[in-house]
């Protein structure tokens, strides 16, 4: 699987998997499924798996990293050994420490850190099941386990991918949420993340090659796809709670 | 009330409360210029020009004045370290103690407190760095000795109180029990049914956010125990009042 | 709680439980936690599992790859274990290199399975002293709550049973993952029962606090009613009574035990 170029990506408006280039997979939302962590939540797009667990705010260690203003928002994306198709090493390579920086940087957007000077808020994304767009997947549910945990946030953090898929001719076309074979195999991967509330884009990183027009037609196509992703977010977290409100 | 959300609305972070500058964000809401928002996973709540949002989960914050059981887990030469089940760690100076002096050359603070005890104590200080310093020293504030402690998530401890302290009386008359409920999310048990007190603990944490609990807690203590406790007064629970209100006290922001 | 200090009160507490017979979930000091074993739960390994032991949660997965042979043992595959404490799971784990605790559940979940030569490696071998399979089993627990030995043997015994292996061309050198169809060669399967020493009792399956109420713990891994692996951990000593009690009470485990992953 994934060793050889397919002939097409998308053919007749229709991409690998039968989706619609607009079209996000099928997304499941659990929350609570580490009972030990102060938040917890599984974030699945088809075959992507990836569980966000919150410990804090609690003490910082090593020392010299605490901020005497604000909380230091730390994040830990790590694969499983059986995640993906040839076994990994275990514990966070150089690919996994930058994807951790950028995470922690969109999430230290959102997170209010001035209430809680010298803490550590720590969030863990671990990839169960790899089948592209981990860390996008890996970034919502690490949106909905900080709000798990209480933790003061501005707003939730919507994260997607998007990227150019090729035809049967090589012609280019923009679709969101990759699969594996889109994301070996693509003309272009753009991992993105919103603050809808905000307004703000809080990731955004690329390969590829795409041309203006094609990045702006598949920004919207995500933005839209993303609202979707947003209105789940809030009903998984409400539906923890929901029976007591009005 | 505004035209955004209603009273006791369940709301996630993000969430428009109010717009326009006629609402002031308490706790859990923040200004976003002309808005306000939620920060937190919560029940929205005005109080006046106020609007907050009582989080649903969540460590506690150290306050001054809280009513807390720490836990010791370091002692040092005038000081001892405590695990408030907080956000911050605690720190009780030799000289709060006791109401007696403790000599420092003389004693040895581990006969005072060891690590591992249970101590009932007040959140005397929390500085600009939150530092938190608590006292031993007041009514009511000791070491326990025996009993039980339960650990609930601190965002229930309001409904754990109830209003007026209503809901721990409740437990109290039905177990017969000793109770001390400390901000921090740790309560303890001691005497009498310890084990139904604890059990009803854990039911309101887990239907904290449920309308009409207390009925539904006198009914459970009731059965569980076999008592019935006549009711000449009318319940200490205003109808009135909006439920999800019952703080202990207010908050000052 | 932020430590692993547990108060005075709840180490009491848990001490007269045990000794009443009744501890404070309600077990006897012989029972296991309720038990439930999903197998199949990763699609990207050749076998997966995930293991419920009351509150403690792990997930195994098995990965099978091609190598070559030690020098030493030119004709026998590879068969390892490993086991990831991930920060995710609980407040004291910490991220960076795997801690003593860590390495020490891996070494004996590796070692009952090997000890008790559960696979045969030579049956691994795909041409000698060139390629030989290499199987990786990785567990890594989702929630711990105490006694991530017997879980973590179970949920890897239970990861290898529902394994499938890859293909492998000689000429080509290509490995194939579609359509695994063979299981993996196994020859027997081992379980665990760990106990811990509270007061001078031993109580099986440990909850993690009773892990901290503990004085010394000891593990049985257990094949065909035979003792195939022992670990003993803590400061405390045991008694030779003690012991002597564990291991029957082991073997009398294993037979439930292994029900679950028939």
């Amino acid at each position: 699987m994934g060793d050889e170029k397919p002939k097409f990506l998308i053919k007749g408006g229709k991409r690998l998997d039968g989706r619609k280039p607009e079209d996000v997979r099928p997304i499941q939302i659990k929350m609570g499924v580490v009972p030990n962590a102060d938040g917890s939540a599984e974030v699945i797009f088809g075959k992507t798996r990836v569980i966000a667990t919150v410990y804090g705010p609690r003490e910082l260690h090593p020392r010299h990293q605490v901020i005497n203003e604000r909380a230091r928002v730390r994040v830990r994306y790590d694969m499983m050994t059986f995640s993906v198709e040839d076994r990994k090493r275990p514990g966070p390579g150089r690919r996994e420490t930058e994807i951790s920086k950028v995470l922690a940087e969109a999430l230290t957007r959102v997170v209010i850190t001035e209430k809680y000077p010298t803490r550590a808020i720590d969030v863990f994304v671990t990839v169960v099941q790899a089948d592209a767009s981990t860390r996008v997947a890996g970034l919502n549910a690490a949106s909905l386990a900080l709000a798990d945990a209480g933790i003061p946030m501005r707003d939730l953090v919507v994260s997607l991918s998007f990227g150019k898929s090729y035809d049967e001719k090589g012609q280019g076309h923009m679709v969101v949420d990759l699969e594996k074979e889109e994301d070996n195999w693509g003309m272009g991967d753009i991992a993105y993340a919103v603050a809808p509330a905000l307004g703000e884009v809080l990731l955004l990183q690329m390969d590829g090659d795409v041309t203006l027009e094609e990045f702006k037609k598949g920004k919207t196509m995500a933005d839209k796809a993303a609202l979707e992703i947003y209105e789940m977010q809030k009903r998984a977290l409400k539906a923890r709670y929901e029976e007591g409100s009005k | 009330m505004s035209e955004n959300v209603e009273n006791r609305q369940l709301v996630v972070p993000g969430k428009i409360l109010a717009k326009g500058m006629e609402f002031l964000p308490g706790d859990g809401a923040y200004r976003d210029q002309d808005e306000i928002r939620a920060s937190v996973l919560g029940l929205v709540n005005f109080k006046g020009r106020a609007i907050k949002v009582i989080p649903l989960n969540g460590k506690y914050l150290p306050k001054r004045d809280d009513p807390v059981i720490g836990i010791i887990t370091e002692v040092g030469y005038n000081s001892w370290n405590l695990d408030i089940n907080a956000t911050y760690t605690a720190r009780m100076l030799v000289g709060d103690a006791s109401d007696r002096y403790i000599d420092t050359n003389r004693h040895k603070l581990a006969s005072v407190f060891g690590v591992g005890d249970a101590v009932i104590c007040q959140i005397k200080k929390v500085d600009e760095n939150m530092a938190v310093f608590v006292t031993a020293r007041g009514p009511g504030l000791r070491k326990v000795h025996d009993g039980k402690l339960v650990y609930v998530n601190a965002a229930k401890i309001p409904r754990i109180i109830g209003k007026g302290a209503s809901m721990v009386k409740m437990i109290k008359e039905y177990t017969e029990t000793r109770m001390f409920v400390g901000q921090n999310g740790i309560v303890w048990i001691q005497g009498g049914n310890e084990e139904l007190a604890e059990k009803a603990v854990l039911k309101i944490e887990a239907e904290a956010h449920l309308v009409g609990l207390t009925d539904k807690m006198e009914q459970f203590l009731s059965k569980e125990s076999g008592k019935t406790i006549n009711r000449d007064e009318p319940k200490p629970e205003p109808e009135a009042v909006a439920e999800g209100t019952e703080e202990k006290k207010e908050e000052g922001e | 709680m932020i430590s692993e200090i547990i108060s005075n009160l709840e180490l009491s507490e848990i001490r007269d439980a045990v000794e009443a017979n009744k501890r404070l979930d309600g077990r006897k000091n012989d029972e296991f936690r309720d038990i439930k074993i999903e197998t199949g739960v990763i699609a990207k390994a050749e076998g997966s599992a995930v293991v419920t032991m009351g509150k403690s949660k792990v997930i195994a997965g098995v990965k099978i790859s091609v190598g070559t042979p030690f020098n030493d043992r030119p004709n026998e595959g590879v068969l390892m274990v490993n086991a990831e404490l991930s920060p995710m799971a609980h407040n004291t784990f910490e991220a960076g290199r795997p801690g003593e605790v860590a390495v020490e559940l891996a070494r004996v979940v590796d070692r009952s399975i090997r000890e008790a030569g559960v696979m045969d490696t030579k049956k691994l071998c795909i041409e000698a002293g060139e390629a030989v399979w290499i199987v990786n089993i990785d567990f890594y627990p989702l929630n711990a709550d105490g006694n991530l030995f017997d879980a973590g043997t179970l949920a890897a015994m239970a990861a290898l049973k529902t394994a499938k292996m890859p293909t492998y061309d000689k000429e080509t050198k290509i490995l194939n993952r579609e359509n695994m169809k063979n299981a993996v060669p196994m020859d027997c399967t081992v379980v665990a029962s760990t106990f811990a020493k509270i007061g001078d009792k031993m109580v099986v399956d440990p909850t993690m606090h009773e892990e901290y109420a503990s004085v010394a713990r000891l593990t049985v891994g257990i094949r065909d009613g035979n003792i195939v692996a022992l670990q003993k951990g803590g400061n405390g000593g045991l008694t030779s009574e003690q012991i002597d009690d564990a291991l029957t009470r082991a073997i009398k485990h294993s037979k439930n035990l292994l029900k679950h992953i028939k």
